[in-house]
């Protein structure tokens, strides 16, 4: 293969790997900012967050294909659509389960019903009911027409539940008082150095794994892609 | 190669950045090759998340080079 056509197909992925590798190790071996009770589990913001940086950007362009499949009919965005979510509730249930790891420390209880946690928990449920859903019907045209609808109505109900209610109520979590993306600008630099690209480099992750997917089912029903 | 090289070269810069970090920690001792024991041994943490890492990648990237395989045999039966 030609370097130039390597590169144009894989910057990306590399891209993901050498941040990643950034991630894992500056992200133990950097300074954090010695923070009460947190200590340095603080450093966990490079590692749990961005799994829900990811499953939210998963479920926006499962949304989106949803929509995009409404308006053309074409079987191929149901099922980009469907493969977003699958890749979404797998970093969502990494996020809950390091979340309660996390918590089960700093806050004394895997579950101590945050708000955060809730909504979390909520918007991972509306999406199980997604694939119960999908798997309940039978006829494909149905089912992908009936998903996307769902999905699309999934995702209005994720933003006011990962977003706007948890601003509302007092949290455990930091950051979420009222405004729910002043943690990001907030930050410390010395976070912001290890945070950002831990989001680009987690979300690349998540769209790599999605990539597969996508190409192992266009091999398996290639009818369904023309 | 061009492009090749200079993505090792990068690497091999940011690499370089944490050994010159982990020199500076101990100025006055006998300079030895106990990284992995420093700091209550945290450098041996990172080494296997580094391990780790590699495996989950090496498998990506395995999938990844079975799938190209896969699209190519089929694009030439398809012709």
């Amino acid at each position: 293969m030609q370097p130039q056509f390597f590169m144009a197909k894989y910057w990306w992925k590399i891209l993901c790997v050498l941040l990643l590798l950034y991630i894992f190790t500056a992200g133990i071996l950097l300074p954090v900012p010695a923070i009460p009770k947190l200590n340095e589990s603080a450093r966990n913001l490079f590692y749990h967050v961005p799994m829900w940086y990811v499953m939210i950007v998963c479920f926006l362009c499962s949304a989106i294909y949803g929509l995009k499949y409404l308006r053309n009919n074409q079987v191929k965005n149901d099922v980009i659509s469907r493969e977003f979510v699958f890749v979404g509730i797998a970093f969502g249930c990494l996020g809950m389960l390091t979340g309660m790891e996390w918590a089960n420390i700093a806050w004394g209880a895997p579950w101590s019903n945050d708000p955060k946690q809730v909504g979390a928990a909520l918007c991972l449920l509306t999406y199980f009911a997604y694939i119960v859903l999908r798997n309940s019907v039978k006829d494909t045209d149905k089912q992908a027409r009936l998903a996307a609808v769902y999905n699309v109505f999934a995702f209005a109900l994720l933003v006011p539940l990962l977003f706007i209610i948890p601003a509302h109520f007092k949290s455990l979590h930091p950051g979420t008082d009222s405004k729910p993306f002043e943690a990001l600008y907030t930050q410390a630099a010395a976070f912001r150095k290890l945070s950002i690209p831990a989001m680009f480099a987690w979300i690349l992750l998540g769209v790599w794994i999605f990539n597969l997917r996508y190409r192992t089912k266009k091999l398996e029903n290639p009818e369904l892609f023309i | 190669m061009k492009v090749v090289n200079r993505i090792l070269l990068s690497i091999a810069l940011i690499l370089s950045n944490f050994i010159s970090n982990a020199q500076d920690a101990n100025p006055n001792t006998v300079e030895m090759a106990d990284v992995l024991h420093q700091n209550g041994k945290i450098y041996l943490v990172v080494l296997v998340l580094v391990t780790i890492f590699a495996g989950i990648i090496f498998l990506l990237v395995r999938i990844e080079r079975k799938l190209n395989k896969l699209e190519k045999q089929k694009k030439e039966f398809d012709n």
